[in-house]
Protein backbone atom coordinates (compact mmCIF):
# COMPACT_ATOMS: atom_id res chain seq x y z
CA UNK A 1 0.00 0.00 0.00
CA UNK A 2 1.10 3.69 -0.88
CA UNK A 3 0.73 6.29 0.97
CA UNK A 4 1.29 9.89 -0.15
CA UNK A 5 1.53 12.11 2.69
CA UNK A 6 0.38 15.85 1.54
CA UNK A 7 2.26 17.73 3.91
CA UNK A 8 0.55 20.93 5.18
CA UNK A 9 3.81 22.46 5.31
CA UNK A 10 5.24 22.34 2.19
CA UNK A 11 3.95 25.86 0.95
CA UNK A 12 6.15 27.68 3.85
CA UNK A 13 9.55 26.03 5.61
CA UNK A 14 10.38 22.76 4.56
CA UNK A 15 12.69 20.10 4.83
CA UNK A 16 15.84 20.69 2.85
CA UNK A 17 15.11 17.69 0.67
CA UNK A 18 11.58 18.45 -0.60
CA UNK A 19 12.87 21.59 -3.24
CA UNK A 20 15.10 18.97 -4.60
CA UNK A 21 11.82 16.66 -4.94
CA UNK A 22 10.02 19.35 -6.23
CA UNK A 23 12.57 19.91 -8.73
CA UNK A 24 12.74 15.73 -10.15
CA UNK A 25 9.18 15.92 -10.32
CA UNK A 26 9.17 19.28 -12.59
CA UNK A 27 11.93 17.54 -14.74
CA UNK A 28 9.46 14.30 -15.12
CA UNK A 29 6.61 16.42 -15.99
CA UNK A 30 9.01 17.88 -18.70
CA UNK A 31 10.17 14.47 -19.74
CA UNK A 32 6.66 13.40 -20.06
CA UNK A 33 5.66 16.42 -22.50
CA UNK A 34 8.34 15.77 -24.54
CA UNK A 35 8.57 11.82 -24.76
CA UNK A 36 4.63 11.51 -24.39
CA UNK A 37 4.36 8.74 -20.99
CA UNK A 38 2.19 5.60 -20.79
CA UNK A 39 -1.10 6.89 -18.64
CA UNK A 40 -0.43 4.43 -15.49
CA UNK A 41 -0.14 7.25 -13.12
CA UNK A 42 2.84 9.13 -11.86
CA UNK A 43 4.91 5.87 -10.52
CA UNK A 44 4.95 2.78 -12.17
CA UNK A 45 2.98 0.18 -10.75
CA UNK A 46 0.91 2.75 -8.55
CA UNK A 47 -2.80 2.09 -9.39
CA UNK A 48 -5.13 4.24 -9.67
CA UNK A 49 -3.49 7.52 -10.13
CA UNK A 50 -5.25 10.36 -8.02
CA UNK A 51 -4.94 14.12 -8.01
CA UNK A 52 -6.21 16.41 -5.39
CA UNK A 53 -7.42 20.23 -5.30
CA UNK A 54 -8.87 22.83 -3.37
CA UNK A 55 -11.05 25.84 -3.55
CA UNK A 56 -12.72 28.01 -0.18
CA UNK A 57 -14.63 25.43 0.74
CA UNK A 58 -13.97 21.52 -0.32
CA UNK A 59 -11.29 19.66 -0.84
CA UNK A 60 -11.45 17.15 -3.79
CA UNK A 61 -9.82 14.01 -4.62
CA UNK A 62 -9.65 12.10 -8.22
CA UNK A 63 -9.07 9.27 -8.83
CA UNK A 64 -8.55 7.44 -12.49
CA UNK A 65 -10.19 4.08 -12.37
CA UNK A 66 -11.63 2.93 -15.51
CA UNK A 67 -13.75 -0.06 -16.29
CA UNK A 68 -14.65 -0.97 -12.21
CA UNK A 69 -18.43 -0.71 -11.35
CA UNK A 70 -19.26 1.85 -9.07
CA UNK A 71 -20.53 -1.02 -6.94
CA UNK A 72 -16.92 -2.46 -6.64
CA UNK A 73 -15.69 0.66 -5.14
CA UNK A 74 -14.92 1.04 -1.71
CA UNK A 75 -13.81 4.78 0.06
CA UNK A 76 -13.32 5.21 3.74
CA UNK A 77 -12.23 7.94 5.96
CA UNK A 78 -10.18 8.57 8.82
CA UNK A 79 -9.41 11.78 10.45
CA UNK A 80 -7.45 13.28 7.27
CA UNK A 81 -7.12 10.29 5.11
CA UNK A 82 -9.52 8.99 2.49
CA UNK A 83 -8.82 5.19 1.47
CA UNK A 84 -10.29 3.67 -1.73
CA UNK A 85 -9.84 0.57 -2.29
CA UNK A 86 -11.67 -2.05 -4.79
CA UNK A 87 -11.11 -5.20 -7.08
CA UNK A 88 -10.76 -4.87 -10.84
CA UNK A 89 -12.21 -7.99 -12.08
CA UNK A 90 -10.10 -9.88 -14.80
CA UNK A 91 -11.63 -11.03 -17.90
CA UNK A 92 -12.86 -14.69 -18.29
CA UNK A 93 -12.60 -14.94 -21.60
CA UNK A 94 -13.06 -19.05 -22.85
CA UNK A 95 -10.40 -19.93 -25.30
CA UNK A 96 -9.02 -16.00 -26.04
CA UNK A 97 -5.28 -15.75 -26.32
CA UNK A 98 -3.56 -12.98 -25.72
CA UNK A 99 -1.45 -10.80 -27.99
CA UNK A 100 -1.31 -7.64 -24.44
CA UNK A 101 -1.58 -7.35 -21.25
CA UNK A 102 -0.87 -4.10 -19.90
CA UNK A 103 -4.39 -3.20 -18.30
CA UNK A 104 -4.21 -3.44 -14.28
CA UNK A 105 -6.15 -5.78 -12.72
CA UNK A 106 -6.71 -7.08 -9.45
CA UNK A 107 -7.17 -5.39 -5.77
CA UNK A 108 -5.66 -2.11 -5.37
CA UNK A 109 -5.59 0.31 -2.14
CA UNK A 110 -4.31 3.69 -1.74
CA UNK A 111 -4.79 6.40 0.62
CA UNK A 112 -4.30 9.63 0.27
CA UNK A 113 -4.02 12.65 3.17
CA UNK A 114 -5.04 16.11 2.81
CA UNK A 115 -3.59 19.34 4.45
CA UNK A 116 -6.32 19.70 7.08
CA UNK A 117 -9.39 17.64 8.61
CA UNK A 118 -12.76 17.47 6.74
CA UNK A 119 -16.20 16.33 7.16
CA UNK A 120 -16.22 12.74 7.10
CA UNK A 121 -20.27 12.46 7.38
CA UNK A 122 -20.60 14.88 4.58
CA UNK A 123 -18.17 13.50 1.81
CA UNK A 124 -19.50 12.85 -1.63
CA UNK A 125 -18.46 10.37 -4.23
CA UNK A 126 -19.31 10.80 -7.87
CA UNK A 127 -18.38 8.20 -10.41
CA UNK A 128 -18.01 9.01 -14.20
CA UNK A 129 -16.50 8.20 -17.14
CA UNK A 130 -14.16 6.20 -15.26
CA UNK A 131 -13.26 9.15 -12.86
CA UNK A 132 -14.23 9.13 -9.16
CA UNK A 133 -14.16 12.37 -8.01
CA UNK A 134 -14.83 12.97 -4.01
CA UNK A 135 -15.81 15.75 -2.56
CA UNK A 136 -14.89 16.48 0.77
CA UNK A 137 -16.42 19.77 2.95
CA UNK A 138 -13.58 21.86 4.94
CA UNK A 139 -14.51 22.44 8.45
CA UNK A 140 -15.33 25.92 9.01
CA UNK A 141 -12.12 26.39 10.96
CA UNK A 142 -10.57 25.59 7.71
CA UNK A 143 -12.00 27.95 5.19
CA UNK A 144 -10.31 31.03 4.36
CA UNK A 145 -11.89 34.06 5.87
CA UNK A 146 -10.93 37.88 5.06
CA UNK A 147 -10.09 39.41 8.36
CA UNK A 148 -11.12 43.37 8.48
CA UNK A 149 -8.09 45.69 9.65
CA UNK A 150 -8.83 48.37 11.92
CA UNK A 151 -7.47 51.13 11.66
CA UNK A 152 -6.95 53.21 14.76
CA UNK B 1 0.21 -19.68 -26.27
CA UNK B 2 2.07 -17.57 -28.84
CA UNK B 3 2.16 -20.55 -31.51
CA UNK B 4 -1.26 -19.72 -31.35
CA UNK B 5 -1.20 -15.94 -32.22
CA UNK B 6 -1.77 -14.69 -35.68
CA UNK B 7 -0.29 -11.27 -37.04
CA UNK B 8 -3.77 -9.54 -38.09
CA UNK B 9 -3.17 -6.94 -35.35
CA UNK B 10 0.20 -4.74 -34.84
CA UNK B 11 0.80 -2.46 -32.04
CA UNK B 12 2.35 0.69 -33.39
CA UNK B 13 3.67 2.44 -30.25
CA UNK B 14 4.87 5.83 -30.11
CA UNK B 15 7.43 6.75 -32.23
CA UNK B 16 6.50 3.96 -34.99
CA UNK B 17 3.94 5.71 -35.86
CA UNK B 18 4.50 8.41 -38.55
CA UNK B 19 3.22 11.79 -38.52
CA UNK B 20 1.39 11.83 -35.34
CA UNK B 21 1.77 15.23 -34.02
CA UNK B 22 0.12 16.62 -31.42
CA UNK B 23 -3.10 19.31 -32.92
CA UNK B 24 -3.99 19.70 -29.41
CA UNK B 25 -1.91 21.38 -26.60
CA UNK B 26 -1.42 18.97 -23.47
CA UNK B 27 0.18 15.53 -23.07
CA UNK B 28 -0.07 12.50 -25.38
CA UNK B 29 -0.57 9.81 -23.60
CA UNK B 30 -0.53 5.71 -24.31
CA UNK B 31 -3.44 4.23 -23.50
CA UNK B 32 -2.80 0.73 -21.81
CA UNK B 33 -4.07 -1.70 -23.43
CA UNK B 34 -5.60 -5.63 -23.45
CA UNK B 35 -5.63 -7.64 -26.65
CA UNK B 36 -7.31 -11.33 -27.28
CA UNK B 37 -7.94 -13.25 -30.20
CA UNK B 38 -10.61 -15.35 -30.23
CA UNK B 39 -11.96 -18.03 -33.39
CA UNK B 40 -14.02 -15.17 -34.88
CA UNK B 41 -12.49 -11.68 -33.55
CA UNK B 42 -9.59 -9.90 -32.14
CA UNK B 43 -11.16 -7.43 -29.10
CA UNK B 44 -8.90 -4.64 -27.84
CA UNK B 45 -9.75 -3.30 -24.53
CA UNK B 46 -8.11 0.52 -23.60
CA UNK B 47 -8.33 2.57 -20.73
CA UNK B 48 -9.19 5.59 -21.43
CA UNK B 49 -11.01 7.43 -18.13
CA UNK B 50 -12.20 10.57 -18.51
CA UNK B 51 -13.11 10.54 -22.25
CA UNK B 52 -16.48 10.34 -23.36
CA UNK B 53 -18.56 9.06 -26.82
CA UNK B 54 -18.15 12.75 -28.12
CA UNK B 55 -14.37 13.60 -27.84
CA UNK B 56 -13.46 10.07 -29.04
CA UNK B 57 -12.34 9.23 -32.65
CA UNK B 58 -11.61 6.28 -34.05
CA UNK B 59 -9.75 6.47 -37.52
CA UNK B 60 -9.19 3.76 -39.96
CA UNK B 61 -6.77 4.72 -42.82
CA UNK B 62 -4.33 2.54 -44.87
CA UNK B 63 -5.09 -0.56 -42.67
CA UNK B 64 -4.20 1.87 -39.38
CA UNK B 65 -6.36 1.77 -36.73
CA UNK B 66 -5.86 4.86 -34.64
CA UNK B 67 -7.90 5.57 -31.27
CA UNK B 68 -7.73 9.12 -30.32
CA UNK B 69 -9.46 10.41 -27.52
CA UNK B 70 -9.63 14.15 -25.52
CA UNK B 71 -10.21 14.25 -21.78
CA UNK B 72 -11.95 17.31 -21.35
CA UNK B 73 -12.47 17.26 -17.89
CA UNK B 74 -10.06 19.63 -16.19
CA UNK B 75 -10.18 20.86 -12.38
CA UNK B 76 -13.28 23.33 -12.63
CA UNK B 77 -12.20 27.47 -12.37
CA UNK B 78 -11.25 28.07 -9.06
CA UNK B 79 -9.53 24.97 -7.67
CA UNK B 80 -5.99 24.77 -6.89
CA UNK B 81 -3.97 21.97 -7.38
CA UNK B 82 -2.98 20.03 -3.75
CA UNK B 83 -0.98 17.29 -5.89
CA UNK B 84 -1.38 16.04 -9.12
CA UNK B 85 -0.18 12.37 -10.61
CA UNK B 86 -2.19 12.82 -13.48
CA UNK B 87 -2.70 15.60 -16.24
CA UNK B 88 -6.11 16.14 -18.51
CA UNK B 89 -4.35 14.95 -21.93
CA UNK B 90 -5.29 13.33 -24.74
CA UNK B 91 -4.83 9.41 -25.56
CA UNK B 92 -3.78 7.75 -28.64
CA UNK B 93 -2.96 4.61 -29.96
CA UNK B 94 -2.27 2.97 -33.27
CA UNK B 95 -3.03 -0.11 -34.43
CA UNK B 96 -1.62 -1.95 -37.81
CA UNK B 97 -4.39 -4.41 -39.16
CA UNK B 98 -4.11 -7.38 -41.39
CA UNK B 99 -6.28 -7.44 -44.34
CA UNK B 100 -7.76 -10.58 -42.84
CA UNK B 101 -9.60 -8.09 -40.94
CA UNK B 102 -13.38 -7.36 -41.54
CA UNK B 103 -12.83 -3.98 -41.54
CA UNK B 104 -16.31 -2.53 -42.16
CA UNK B 105 -17.67 -4.86 -39.13
CA UNK B 106 -15.16 -3.35 -36.33
CA UNK B 107 -17.71 -2.16 -33.34
CA UNK B 108 -16.55 -0.19 -30.50
CA UNK B 109 -17.79 0.18 -27.38
CA UNK B 110 -16.96 2.79 -24.56
CA UNK B 111 -17.89 2.23 -20.92
CA UNK B 112 -16.60 3.61 -17.30
CA UNK B 113 -13.61 5.26 -19.64
CA UNK B 114 -13.08 1.80 -21.55
CA UNK B 115 -12.97 1.43 -24.71
CA UNK B 116 -13.89 -1.66 -26.42
CA UNK B 117 -13.15 -2.40 -29.84
CA UNK B 118 -14.13 -5.66 -31.53
CA UNK B 119 -12.21 -6.38 -34.67
CA UNK B 120 -13.86 -9.37 -36.50
CA UNK B 121 -11.41 -11.31 -38.57
CA UNK B 122 -12.57 -11.69 -42.26
CA UNK B 123 -13.79 -15.13 -43.30
CA UNK B 124 -10.94 -16.28 -44.64
CA UNK B 125 -8.69 -16.00 -41.76
CA UNK B 126 -10.70 -18.07 -39.55
CA UNK B 127 -9.89 -21.34 -38.54
CA UNK B 128 -11.13 -24.47 -40.44
CA UNK B 129 -11.45 -28.09 -38.71
CA UNK B 130 -11.02 -30.33 -41.88
CA UNK B 131 -12.73 -33.29 -41.47
CA UNK B 132 -10.71 -36.19 -42.62
CA UNK B 133 -12.80 -38.87 -43.92
CA UNK B 134 -12.29 -42.41 -43.58
CA UNK B 135 -12.75 -44.89 -46.98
Amino acid sequence: MIVRQVSPWSLGWSAPTTGVAEMRREMERLMERLTGGVADGGAAGVFPPMNVSQDGDHYYVRALVPGIDASQLEVSVVNQTVTLSGTRQPLQEQGASYHRKERMEGPFRRSVTVPAAFDGARVEAKYVDGILTLTLPKPEAAKPRRVSIQSA
Amino acid sequence: MATDKTQLLQTRDGRDVPATEATRPGVLLTPPVDIFEDADAITVLADMPGVRPGSLNIDLHEGVLTITGHVDAREPEGEMPVFQEYQAATFQRSFALSEAIDQDAIQATLRLGVLRLRLPKAERAKPRQITIKTE
